[in-house]
């Protein structure tokens, strides 16, 4: 090489040292890792994170617990006799459990007697009530095969012809009304999951601009010695995918211990007043496979989004670098 | 290798701040820009750096017309040119060593097959002792060394300094001249922005004067 006038002296001294060890276990990012991270960038997509997978969660839940209120009622159908003069109830209960279970598609009848009706009625009606002094309608409960339900109409004239005044609920109605709360329950929280994601986006693209913002010096430099657009966006994205990975981890892994911990809740407290309740409203609290599987496609797409804004902010900087002109 | 033709340059809609710039830097060669200070030299040097356009006029690049050139070549040109900055421009966060080997980095070399280049050139301008050290504790005047060794590190075929010796002492300012001759020599044409009237007078070389956005040129 060139020979340069200037003395030469041997390098000592402990940190010479221990940068001389750096430089053997490898060199510098050229992006400093501390710079772009910002602890601010991780707690932002964490909780951005942490909030979209709550809601992840809590739709995959209504949406369950809404299916599984489906599947059991439309596992029944029941008919209903009201008591009229000159009607012997008990031949009545006898013959339409008789017809419904000759029917195809229902796969069981069950008449409720005397004493399960008097226990149906004790809560409003209290205990030691005389059947026969009240018009008390009975019921026969007939249990529906789902893959192939019976055809109600057809099974509703027959019954009707034979014992006037009797009503076959197949709790249609329950089920439509059910499906439609459900599926508007679904549709609300999917638009609040997706307008979270655009906040999470939005979030995400501003504080990533500002961690870039600081940045700015280091893709001029890396621009005067001649490096190449995709290289500087290289190194910028594989930064900023970390940090963007590191805020999703946490708040996905932050979910999913909240899910966990409410699972746990209701299991523990399964037979109390507090635990029926949320039952009856949420189900078990589990979010299944797929609310799992939602939480990590979550937390990988925040960290695709991190990497994706850092990588577009780094190609409009060099191209504002490149195209800038003097009346610019 | 690098032409210039009536080239003349406005910020908006203001006055001319270049006018009718005509001249060509032959390879090889040692060449002064000089000035007083807001006469355009940094502008100049940009154009030169192919970091601004002109507004008027034709310059040519290593035998590419500027208009013609795109972005995406705008790389690969600049790994022939190295450039040294008033301000250093020094990443703070790496070693001298590590910013005098970013331009090989860049490359995509493995640092195994350039380690030794850049001790020796790190040697070579004074800074052995500093190798490992971060810019913030060097002294302006190393900081100054570790840009010029940067710029020379892939022996480019033209090299831009501007005012490299404004912050060093007049010996050092001796010697970084020594080592812009010994480049120059050695086959890489220079161009020093700076309006150091005793640094002109130490070579004899041609002198590029800039005034009221005019260039006068003394061979």
């Amino acid at each position: 090489m060139i020979e340069m006038p200037v003395e030469v002296s041997a390098n000592s001294g402990a940190g010479a040292e221990r940068a001389k060890e750096r430089v053997r276990k490898g060199q510098a990012p050229i992006v400093p890792a501390r710079g772009v991270a910002g602890n601010a960038l991780v707690l932002v997509i964490a909780i951005m994170t942490f909030l979209s997978c709550l809601t992840l969660g809590a739709v995959t839940m209504v949406r369950d617990t809404a299916a599984a209120w489906q599947t059991q009622i439309a596992r029944e159908a029941t008919i209903q006799i009201k008591p009229d003069e000159g009607l012997d109830m008990e031949a009545a209960l006898a013959e339409s459990a008789s017809i419904a279970g000759g029917f195809p598609g229902v796969t069981g009848t069950r008449i409720i007697d005397r004493n399960a009706t008097a226990r149906l009625l004790e809560p409003w009606l209290g205990a030691g009530l005389n059947m026969d002094e009240l018009p008390v309608p009975r019921l026969v409960i007939l249990t529906v095969d789902r893959a192939s339900p019976p055809d109600f109409a057809a099974l509703r004239s027959a019954l009707t012809e034979k014992v006037p005044g009797l009503i076959l609920d197949d709790h249609r109605t329950w089920v439509d009304r059910l499906v439609s709360m459900s599926r508007t329950t679904v549709t609300i929280g999917l638009t609040v999951l997706a307008l979270i994601l655009l906040a999470t986006v939005l979030t995400v693209v501003f504080a990533t601009r500002g961690a870039m913002a600081g940045n700015g010096h280091i893709i001029e430099v890396l621009h005067f010695v001649g490096a190449e657009a995709r290289f500087i966006a290289k190194e910028f994205r594989r930064n900023f995918l970390v940090t963007g990975m590191k805020g999703a981890v946490a708040g996905g892994f932050a979910a999913v211990l909240v899910f966990l911990g409410f699972s746990l809740w209701s299991s523990r407290n399964l037979a109390t007043p507090q635990a029926d309740q949320a039952m009856a409203l949420f189900g078990n609290f589990s979010i299944g496979v797929l609310g799992y599987a939602g939480v990590v496609f979550i937390v990988a797409l925040i960290g695709a989004i991190t990497a994706a804004t850092s990588h577009a902010t780094v190609v409009a900087h060099l191209h504002g670098l490149e195209v800038r002109q003097p009346d610019g | 290798m690098i032409r210039f033709e009536n080239v003349g340059l406005r910020y908006g809609m203001g006055p001319e701040i270049l006018r009718d710039i005509s001249f060509q830097i032959p390879p090889s060669s040692f060449q002064f820009l000089s000035g007083p200070s807001g006469a355009g030299k940094t502008t100049l040097l940009r154009l030169l750096f192919m970091s601004l356009k002109p507004t008027r006029g034709l310059i040519q690049m290593f035998g590419k017309d500027r208009s013609r050139i795109t972005p995406r070549d705008l790389p690969l040109l600049r790994r022939r040119i190295g450039i040294v900055f008033q301000d250093f421009r020094l990443l703070d966060h790496m070693t001298t060593y590590e910013n005098v080997a970013l331009p090989l980095r860049v490359r995509g070399r493995e640092e195994s097959s350039y380690r030794s280049d850049v001790s020796e050139l790190l040697k070579w301008v004074g800074l052995g002792e500093r190798m490992h050290v971060l810019p913030p504790v060097l002294s302006g005047g190393e900081k100054q060394r570790a840009a010029i060794a940067r710029a020379l590190i892939e022996q480019p075929e033209i090299l831009l300094a501007d005012e490299p010796t404004g912050n060093v002492d007049p010996p050092l300012a001796r010697r970084l001249l020594r080592l812009f001759i010994e480049l120059n020599r050695l086959g890489t044409a220079v161009v020093i922005a700076t309006h150091d009237l005793g640094l002109m007078e130490q070579v004899d070389a041609r002198r590029m004067i800039l005034s009221n956005g005019r260039l006068d040129i003394y061979d």
